[in-house]
């Protein structure tokens, strides 16, 4: 005993404890949201089970696990849940019951062991629905106008068919609306514009008057075209309905229009299972999101966050790089510069929030108060770029990356041996030749690393953004097919900030849990990449200098 | 290129003339320098872009330290008829039109940059009744009442409608009498009402009076109006109250018309409690100025509920009803203000916030703000005693008139007087407290709401925060990386150093989620469970290091060889992981009375579901990596013949690493640590979502908190650019960056001079 800790070994296992803590943690949390967010799209099977509490009507259940815990029975009863007699442990599931129009309640504890007579029916109908979440039942009847057209085995094939048709009239009269609608009512403003600059001006002469006058007329009549193909895909849409009963034989008519996906997962087999789940996969990142973004795609977020993060690097790399080689290459190299270079490799360690004010009053107010009145005036009091937008965020994380990037080209540019600038110099080139034909081309891999983890970082930074352009539902992407096509003041989706909205801010946070995990899956796998490539490439980079230099 | 050199034949038909290669030299010489300047200008820029930053927030916060200014514009004899006394001056929003009340019962609107008479309204006063008492009510409300010495009063507004004829903004001045225009009854015996007061609530106008022959009377009277006739019918309730034993001067009504104060010539305030009209009581009588010196001037602050008092020899003070244990209600001094060089003749309460301005005999006005305890202007404006002086609604404008009846009329910035150093950093005794405490609490739904700016639950928070991450994170990651600094394969290093380093980059807002909606309700509910983790990981470690000691020496390297201690440990320290979640239910029932948190909360405990403890795991994790890879960095280079030096003399590995490497090294773990604490200061995604974000003053690992990351991120987009919040949000983020900024070069410069060290070793 005395030996062993005199030996030290219990101290270097508590070391080693701790590394070993380090890992698990990583490597645990990875495989946390991997096994969360995947299995988000998994068709689970739908449990029937009769809930038999002692002293009281049994209750038929129809839906699906989610979570199941085990405590003791005083915090089953301090929950308000029957608890069998004589027993200090109970086991209890967490049951998506859906329905949520039905009996307001969709997720529901249970005491595990009165869950009585469980089977798992073939027929058990699970609907994705546009609003109230999902629907659990079974399916009795597919209807046309009120007419039952199909009941029974064969109302299945019926079913898939008339979704599918609903599902491509719903996307004809989303393009209408998102695409067609929205570009006349795009033109329509700028028409306003275009009269109030004239007003500000004191051009709106009655010829300017009647121009706008007469494609004001132009597009209104294009917008009633639109509106009575629009209501008359709808009428066609509100064709078909299904009836359906409920765990409680409830006997419910679900239009189809309200239905984006009928499946019944405990009757299709394994290809089937996995057809479906990357249906659903697919639909998630190339979707748009529904019911408060707590169900539906992500592809707002996902395309707000690439454009601009790219945004991001068109401002930060030659501001950064430029900085750098000022630093390394062209400043006398003294105490100032040394200076200098702590403050910017400090400023990576300023708070983002920080940044985000700074984003806000400096570039929103100051900046884009100033541009509004400028260049903007025909829409004032409704601000243009004096309010958070795309290109303000893109700026300030720009800023707050900066730091990243000239630390990085800084490091590769000290990392390029002396003795290869001597030979340019030597040999008669100037030092601009000898930097930007020699020296950056080398110095490149750095800077590259360095970009990837500045888009690292932006990517996942959320905070700013909160103050500077982020919104939870943007009803426009930042970049479309409507003049001018790149619309930088737009506010924009992003990831990260989706996750804290729907999974803190929405008003169903059972019901939206699976898809934050999922977007955090998406987020976490986008960071990683991006970060093993930079790893990867530093370390090939020290490989090959490490061969030059010797 | 040797060839070229030597072959001179060839290099004569190759090389240009001499023109040409002087202009080749010069545009060369030309790109270098442009080159240079480029690169030059756009360093300089981007590195004053940088430094702009911190100016930039400075020049967002300085605002708030600058005093008010005060420009005087023009004065001018009284509008109206010469030899009528002013009652009442003010100026309305847009500082177009002024308006004044005098004595003769006539209303004027003018224009307060001119003194000239816009409108002059003459209000319904019989003949021979004359006007023998002024009063306002709060300022919101724009309510005047007149007392008359037939023992009636008349209740008028002034009001403002915007009008906009061709375009243009006018200002259209009109009075409104909520009673009607003919005066109403106080006293049923008509006697002079020579001292007045009123308020408006919800139920109706309360109306307090004081007659010449010492009776003080309470009135309610409520107006309704017919909405099928139009017709307006008085209801009216009250009478006499008593005879006081003293001669009041001055009559404040509350707006929830609880409570009267009555301040007398003595220098007294008699407060009543008015909930029943018809039956008042007297509650207490309090000195509010000192012994032998009488009240000058009373008035109500915005919301009615502290009054200000104004004595006959300068001082100025500030008092509310505070209640005591048995929540019983007592006057209580609050705090005073700079004294006024001579008695105080008129307070005046701003419109919006809790300020107020005085006005002394000596011919001085000053301006106050309550919450901060700033007394934050005073000037001489008139030889001659002021009468009364008055804020424009907009703090923009103020107005005075003095004793001979000039008007005198300034410009006035006073933008942020809610704020100083008091009362950001110290306790303040706000509205409606039992005492003097630190609160956050920055906006509210109604107008008369006191903002509480107190910075020291949010810096206290972000400390508490920043403790507990550190606390939850230094142990792992300096253990941690002397273990794969110095004992760790290589191989295993070439993994853990990248796992690691990926830890770094997740997004916060992932730990901030996962730490709010899974490990907060996982906690909750395994108490013991993480509890024994926390508390017998490290035996349990030790254990299983006793039991691969015990093993015969030939086995040790076989079973762990050195170096892999960690990946061994890896699946024990799963397994007992797993077993103490497990094991959960068991340990509560044992332990716990069957839930630990009703355990916790049944001693008293305050329990939050998103606590400290969650945010310091789930920060740490978020700053292990950085503490990680600096202290790794710096034990990894520790110089290898120091080591093997000690190592060569007979001490043993660990021996070596406490007495060599990490002495050698303690300078670099200590800038990791700040480095890290740094990084736990100024999260915000993690705090805002792992905590309940309530700004409360404890230590408790059990409660929330809210940090000024945090707080920023909540309140920024609502405050309003410019206003004081928004600059106190600034100086919030000014804190944060210098902060940080500070402990980052600290750190790095004892980095620095600890690379030097390694170098010279």
């Amino acid at each position: 005993m005395k030996n062993w800790l005199k030996s030290g070994t219990p101290w270097i296992w508590l070391n080693a404890g701790a590394a070993a803590i380090c890992l698990i943690m990583v490597a645990g949390l990875v495989a946390l949201i991997a096994v969360r967010g995947l299995g988000h799209f998994w068709p689970g099977p739908v449990m029937e089970a009769t809930y038999a509490v002692p002293g009281q009507e049994p209750v038929r259940v129809l839906g699906e696990r989610v979570n199941d815990e085990t405590v003791t029975a005083s915090v089953v009863e301090d929950a308000g849940q029957p608890v069998p007699e004589d027993m200090e442990v109970v086991h209890r599931w967490l049951i998506k019951l859906g329905n949520r129009d039905l009996t307001g309640r969709d997720f529901l504890w249970f005491v595990e062991p009165f869950l009585v007579d469980r089977s798992y029916p073939h027929d058990a109908l699970h609907l994705e629905r546009m609003e109230w979440g999902d629907f659990y039942g079974y399916l009795r009847a597919v209807t046309e106008d009120g007419a039952a057209v199909a009941e029974g085995e064969a109302a299945w094939d019926e079913l898939y068919m008339r979704v599918s048709r609903a599902d491509d009239l719903r996307r004809r009269i989303t393009r209408i609306e998102r695409y067609e609608i929205g570009d006349v009512n795009n033109r329509m403003e700028r028409l306003r514009l275009q009269e109030r600059r004239h007003e500000l001006a004191g051009t709106l002469t009655g010829e300017v008057r009647e121009s706008l006058t007469g494609q004001r007329a132009e597009l209104d009549a294009r917008y009633a075209v639109l509106m009575e193909r629009r209501s008359e895909l709808q009428t066609q849409l509100s064709r078909d309905a299904l009836v359906a009963e409920t765990a409680d034989g409830r006997s419910i008519t679900i239009p189809l229009a309200h239905v984006v996906r009928a499946t019944r997962p405990n009757g299709i087999g394994l290809a089937e299972k996995i057809g479906l789940y990357i249906e659903k996969f697919v639909e998630f990142i190339s979707g748009y999101p529904r019911e408060a973004n707590t169900e539906g795609g992500i592809f707002p977020a996902i395309f707000g966050t690439v454009v601009m993060v790219l945004l991001m690097s068109v401002i930060v790399t030659p501001l950064g790089v430029l900085a750098a080689i000022y630093l390394r290459e062209y400043a006398k190299q003294g105490p100032i510069v040394q200076l200098i270079r702590i403050s910017v490799n400090n400023l990576a360690g300023v708070p983002s929030i920080v940044f985000g004010i700074f984003g806000l009053g400096f570039f929103v107010y100051l900046a884009g108060g100033t541009i509004d009145q400028l260049f903007y005036p025909e829409a004032l009091p409704a601000p243009t770029f004096g309010t958070p937008g795309l290109f303000w965020a893109s700026l300030t994380l720009a800023l707050l990356t900066l730091p990243v990037v000239i630390v990085a080209t800084e490091e590769g540019l000290s990392r390029i041996p002396r003795s290869i600038r001597e030979g340019s110099l030597a040999l008669g080139a100037t030092k601009s030749e000898t930097l930007w034909r020699t020296i950056v081309p080398m110095a490149a891999p750095s800077m590259m690393t360095g970009l990837i983890l500045a888009v690292a970082r932006a990517a996942g930074e959320v905070a700013p953004l909160m103050l500077v352009g982020v919104v939870k539902l943007a009803p426009n992407l930042p970049v479309d097919g409507q003049f001018p096509f790149i619309h930088l003041e737009r506010k924009f989706m992003h990831l990260g900030f989706h996750i804290y909205d729907v999974g803190f801010q929405s008003p169903n946070v059972e019901a939206a849990r699976p898809l934050v995990y999922a977007t955090a899956l998406t987020l976490v796998v986008i960071i990683i990449v991006l970060n093993l490539a930079a790893i990867t490439i530093r370390s090939r980079l020290r490989e090959k200098f490490k061969s030059t230099s010797d | 290129m040797t060839t070229s050199t030597n072959d001179q034949a060839g290099a004569a038909s190759v090389m240009p003339d001499e023109a040409t290669r002087a202009r080749v030299k010069r545009w060369r010489y030309a790109k270098d320098g442009a080159s240079r300047w480029l690169v030059g200008f756009g360093g300089v820029s981007v590195i004053g872009a940088l430094a702009l930053m911190f100016l930039y927030l400075f020049s967002e916060v300085m605002p708030m330290l600058a005093p008010p200014e005060m420009e005087p514009l023009t004065e001018y004899a009284a509008p109206g008829e010469a030899g009528e006394r002013t009652l009442f001056i003010a100026v309305e929003r847009y500082q177009e039109v002024g308006f004044r009340v005098t004595d003769a019962g006539a209303l004027y609107f003018f224009r307060p940059d001119s003194g000239e008479v816009l409108q002059r309204i003459t209000l319904h006063i019989p003949d021979g009744v004359e006007i023998v008492s002024h009063a306002f009510g709060e300022p919101r409300t724009r309510l005047n009442i007149l007392g008359l010495s037939d023992g009636t009063a008349l209740l008028f507004r002034d009001a403002y409608s915007l009008i906009y004829p061709e375009g243009v903004r006018m200002v259209e001045p009109s009075v409104e009498f909520p009673l009607g225009e003919e005066p109403i009854r106080v006293d049923d015996d008509g006697a002079p009402l020579s001292v007045i007061g009123a308020q408006q609530g919800a139920r109706g106008f309360n109306i307090a009076g004081y007659t010449a022959d010492g009776r003080l009377l309470l009135t309610n009277v409520d107006a309704r109006r017919n909405f099928l006739t139009g017709e307006v019918t008085l209801t009216r309730r009250g009478g006499v109250m008593e005879r006081p034993d003293y001669a009041p001067v001055a009559l404040l009504l509350s707006a929830d018309l609880r409570d009267l104060f009555v301040g007398d010539d003595e220098g007294r305030l008699h407060h009543y409690n008015t909930l029943n009209v018809t039956a008042p009581e007297r509650t207490q009588t309090v000195r509010v100025v000192s012994e032998g010196t009488g009240i000058g001037a009373l008035s109500w602050l915005l919301g009615t509920v502290s009054v200000i008092v104004g004595g006959e020899d300068g001082s100025v003070s500030q008092w509310f009803m505070v209640r005591d244990e048995d929540n019983i209600r007592h006057l209580t001094l609050i705090r005073e203000f700079q004294r006024m060089p001579a008695a105080v003749t008129a307070i005046t309460p701003e419109y919006a916030r809790k300020g107020f301005a005085t006005a002394d005999a000596d011919g001085n006005i000053a301006l106050h703000h309550s919450t901060s305890h700033r007394s934050l202007l005073q000037r001489q404006v008139s030889d001659q005693p002021v009468r009364f002086a008055i804020n424009a609604p907009r703090n923009n404008g103020f107005l005075t008139v003095d004793e001979t009846e000039i008007v005198r009329y300034f410009s006035l910035r006073n933008p942020h007087p809610e704020a100083s150093i008091q009362a950001l950093w110290s306790r303040v005794w706000y509205e409606g407290r039992q005492q003097p405490d630190f609160v956050w609490q920055s906006s509210s739904a109604t107008d008369e709401f006191e903002p509480k700016f107190s910075l020291v639950p949010l810096t206290l928070g972000t400390i508490k925060a920043a403790f507990y991450a550190m606390l939850f994170a230094m142990p792992l990651a300096i253990l941690g990386a002397i273990y794969s600094a110095y004992f760790m394969t290589p191989r295993m290093r070439g993994i853990t150093k990248p796992a690691i380093e990926i830890m770094e980059a997740l997004p916060t807002v992932i730990l901030g989620f996962l730490a709010g909606l899974w490990f907060a309700p996982f906690v909750e509910r395994s108490l013991p469970a993480v509890f024994s983790v926390l508390l017998l990981m490290p035996v349990m470690i030790m254990g299983l290091s006793l039991a691969w000691f015990m093993l015969p020496k030939h086995w040790r390297g076989r079973v762990v060889p050195a170096g892999w201690e960690a990946a061994a440990l890896i699946p024990f320290i799963l397994l007992f992981g797993w077993i103490c979640v497990e094991m959960n239910p068991v340990l509560q029932i044992a332990f716990f009375e069957g839930d630990m948190r009703q355990w916790l909360t049944d001693r008293g405990v305050t329990y939050d579901q998103r606590n400290a403890m969650i945010v310091g795991v789930a920060m740490g994790f978020a700053v292990i990596p950085t503490i990680y890879s600096i202290a790794e960095e710096a034990i990894f280079n520790v110089p290898k013949h120091l080591t093997q030096g000690s190592l060569a003399l007979g001490a043993t590995t660990w021996q070596t690493v406490t007495r060599v490497v990490l002495l050698t090294a303690s300078p670099g773990i200590f800038s990791a640590i700040m480095i890290g604490f740094g990084r736990a200061v100024g999260e915000t995604m993690i705090v805002l979502m792992a905590t309940g974000n309530s700004p409360v003053v404890n230590f408790n690992m059990f409660e929330g908190m809210r940090t000024l990351s945090a707080n920023i991120a909540v309140e920024m987009p609502e405050a309003e650019a410019g206003g004081t919040h928004y600059r106190i949000l600034f100086l919030a983020g000014l804190v944060l960056f210098v902060m940080t900024f500070a402990l980052n070069t600290v750190a790095e410069m004892v980095r620095q001079r600890l690379r030097k060290k390694y170098a010279s070793l």
